[in-house]
């Protein structure tokens, strides 16, 4: 790509708030342009960087729309390009980059200005992008490529795990693999372990894929000694040979009444049972749930409880369904919070499985029970380690699925999920939520999400509740909307200089496990390098 | 001078704008929007032809009919030699441009050619020096002329394009700038491109 052929056209008009319209040159042909793709525009003192929202055409004669030279007439409609019709460029101007040395030093700035009348706009290089996006290094994780380009985009994942951050996308959009590969980041490049609560064994052995290898590599299998596998049906995971470090087992002791709270709608309970939830739990005690379970008739209840007949029968028939669920026992003596806490203090990324258990109700049951458990335990940490002056623990992320059964608008303020969600990292616990559905999420969580990396969405709005807030969310609305609909996704949000398309850096092939840099090649490189010291 | 050019006639009317030459012979006018010049001490003036006219020398006469009893239109011509005498051929050309020294100047000359210059039908090589830039065709696009101007860009651009290298391409850029210039009449453009394509 030659720099002549970079070329685009000239700033014709525009606005900070609306974006800048520039004029294409008949050279540059319309239909090579793509919403998405990266700008720079130089003006006098400053380059400008930004990108293209929108592509639309012009006339300056309406006669021409009027009474158009027939299709065969190559000869007029070749006159006509970029002087009578013309396409227009619709770029949001996003990042400057001062033209002194200070400036450089600085790095690209928000923007805050507009680039003047005739400026010249051109395809940003792969230069500008790596000026922008920077290389690879300690902190920066390469996520993928941009649009057409070679250059490397990079999240600084330190930064990029200090705020709670969601993945979104329709189903299919490869929202699993970019999960893993930035699970993969934070694992190499962030202090951070993370806790990944994995309901379709995705992310912890082995994962599926729609290509004809069928199967991908998961964490375990690329870094065995930094991811650990939980379970919780261990049946399930033997027969997919999945080598697992522990089995969960949660006793019904350990339930509490915030989490039928949360389970209110799955388990088909009314308010007024949920009320009773918390009366049984002050009576009973840590037992409650094996103890309401045990009650025959409601006239068993004991005195002081103003629980309606109809009532415990709704709530016994929800709880009955904690029976169907062999990974809930009555009692547990294993104690799955420490252990994952031990896995975690060492470092280690927990994968917890659920196996064949995939319905929502186990997975916001334990999702959530754990979480709340894990969370008061970093809480109090930390606190202790703020008021010793010592080292508070490691950050800590939990990956949560279908996020938005767990943060929607009337359990979010429910949920430990709302919660750390809201309160971000002062307790070094963020998120990674991964939606099918934002729409379906607390507007309130979704704006205090850092990063937000979404595929392709197509409904309005679950488009509107993603881009909500960000600015220039018109333009990229159209941005979103024209994702293709695998290895495509936008990111844009804190850990990004500004919004960006990415097409995802390749996952599945054994190449690609080895530019991950696996333990496994670690390992080899490391012990090749021993022998050969041992050696001379 | 003459290597380029060939001499065609003389001016024999002129004003700021345009110029009126005679042809030394008649029917040997150049063809319509080719580009002639006139020379004198101090300039070359440039013009396109938008206008031959061929009738008798004495306004008040008019030609008659001639050829009842002849086979041909040559035996009109040879059993009447005096004819070739009594009628003239006559172009008008409009001025686009003139050459100051070395330097082309795509503006009218400050001086009108005097009447008796020689007038040459400019050659390949001048012409295409001076269809390098199209600054000569606003002024050719705007004038006022009793033939319509489409008629005339047209034919002259043909003949450009002729000589260029890549006569397609000289069109589609000549074209362009017509674009321009045409910018909010889509149908005068139509009219030029149309006949600018079949050449």
């Amino acid at each position: 790509m030659t720099e002549e052929y970079n070329h685009l056209g000239i700033v014709v008009s525009g606005s900070l708030t609306k974006g800048i319209e520039v004029r294409l040159d008949g050279s540059a042909s319309v239909e090579e342009m793509a919403v998405g793709r990266y700008v720079t525009i130089q003006g006098e003192k400053r380059r400008f960087f930004g990108m293209i929202t929108d592509i639309s055409l012009g006339v300056t004669d309406e006669r021409i729309t009027l009474s158009p030279p027939p299709a065969a007439d190559r000869f007029t409609a070749e006159v006509l390009a970029g002087t009578g019709t013309f396409g227009t460029l619709h770029v949001l101007p996003m990042l400057t980059i001062g033209g002194d040395t200070g400036a450089l030093i600085e790095g690209p700035q928000p923007v805050k200005t507009v680039p003047a009348h005739f400026a010249e706009v051109r395809l940003a290089s792969q230069q500008d992008m790596e000026t922008v996006f920077g290389g690879e290094d300690a902190r920066k994780f390469y996520i993928g490529t941009p649009l057409d380009m070679e250059t490397k985009i990079c999240l600084d994942l330190p930064e990029l795990v200090k705020r709670s951050n969601g993945i979104f996308g329709k189903s299919g959009t490869g929202k699993t693999f970019l999960t893993r590969i930035l699970l993969i980041g934070m694992l190499q490049k962030s202090a951070a372990v993370n806790l990944v609560f994995d309901m379709h064994n995705e992310y912890g052995w082995e994962g599926s894929s729609e290509s004809k290898h069928g199967k991908v590599k998961g964490l375990k299998q690329l870094f065995p000694a930094s991811v650990a596998v939980f379970t919780l049906d261990e049946e399930s995971s033997k027969r997919r040979k999945v080598s697992t470090d522990f089995v969960v087992r949660i006793g019904y002791d350990e339930i509490e009444p915030e989490d039928i709270a949360l389970l209110r709608q799955t388990l088909n309970l009314t308010d007024i049972a949920v009320e009773a939830v918390y009366q049984l739990a002050r009576k009973y005690g840590r037992n409650w749930v094996q103890s309401t379970l045990d009650i025959e008739d409601a006239e068993e209840l004991p005195e002081g409880l103003n629980i309606h007949e109809s009532t415990l029968q709704n709530l016994q028939r929800g709880l009955n369904t904690f029976r169907r669920l062999p990974f809930l026992t009555p009692h547990s003596s294993e104690n799955v919070v420490q252990r994952i806490l031990e896995y975690l203090d060492r470092g280690i990324n927990v994968v917890l499985e659920f196996g064949r258990y995939t319905d929502i109700t186990a997975y916001i049951l334990v999702a959530n029970l754990l979480s709340r458990r894990i969370y008061d335990q970093y809480r109090s940490r930390t606190e202790k380690a703020t008021a010793e002056d010592s080292i508070p623990p490691r950050p800590l992320v939990i990956t949560i699925e279908e996020a938005h059964k767990f943060l929607n608008p009337v359990v979010a303020n429910q949920t430990i999920f709302g919660t750390i969600a809201r309160e971000m990292r002062k307790y070094n616990v963020t998120l990674l939520v991964i939606d099918q559905r934002p729409s379906g999420i607390d507007e309130e969580v979704m704006s205090q999400l850092g990063t937000k990396i979404t595929c392709l969405l197509d409904n309005e709005r679950d488009i509107d509740a993603v881009l909500a807030g960000v600015s220039g969310r018109n333009e990229l609305k159209s941005v979103l909307a024209k994702l293709e609909s695998k290895q495509q996704a936008l990111i844009f949000g804190h850990a990004v200089p500004m919004p960006v398309v990415v097409k995802t850096r390749e996952y599945g092939s054994a190449a690609s496990y080895k530019d991950f840099g696996s333990d496994e090649a670690e390992t080899q490189k490391k012990t090749k390098k021993d022998i050969e010291e041992l050696w001379g | 001078m003459t290597e380029l050019s060939s001499r065609v006639g003389e001016v024999i009317e002129a004003s700021t704008v345009e110029f009126v030459a005679q042809c030394y012979e008649l029917y040997r006018s150049p063809p319509l929007g080719s580009l002639v010049k006139t020379a004198d001490e101090n300039a070359e003036q440039y013009g396109i032809v938008y206008n031959v006219t061929t009738s008798s020398i004495e306004p008040g006469r008019r030609p008659i009919a001639r050829g009842k009893d002849e086979a041909n239109e040559a035996d009109i011509y040879s059993n009447s030699p005096q004819l070739a005498k009594l009628l003239r051929t006559e172009f008008s050309a409009i001025l686009v441009g003139h050459r100051h020294g070395a330097e082309l100047r795509y503006y009218l000359p400050p001086h009108p050619p005097r009447i008796h210059s020689f007038v040459y039908q400019c050659q390949s090589e001048e012409v295409k020096e001076f269809s390098r830039a199209f600054e000569f065709l606003p002024m050719l696009v705007g004038a006022q002329l009793p033939v319509p101007v489409e008629e005339v860009v047209a034919a002259c651009l043909r003949q450009m394009s002729r000589e260029a290298e890549d006569p397609h391409r000289f069109l589609v850029t000549a074209g362009k700038e017509l674009a321009v210039l045409l910018g909010n009449d889509f149908n005068r453009l139509k009219a030029i491109l149309g006949r600018i394509r079949a050449g």
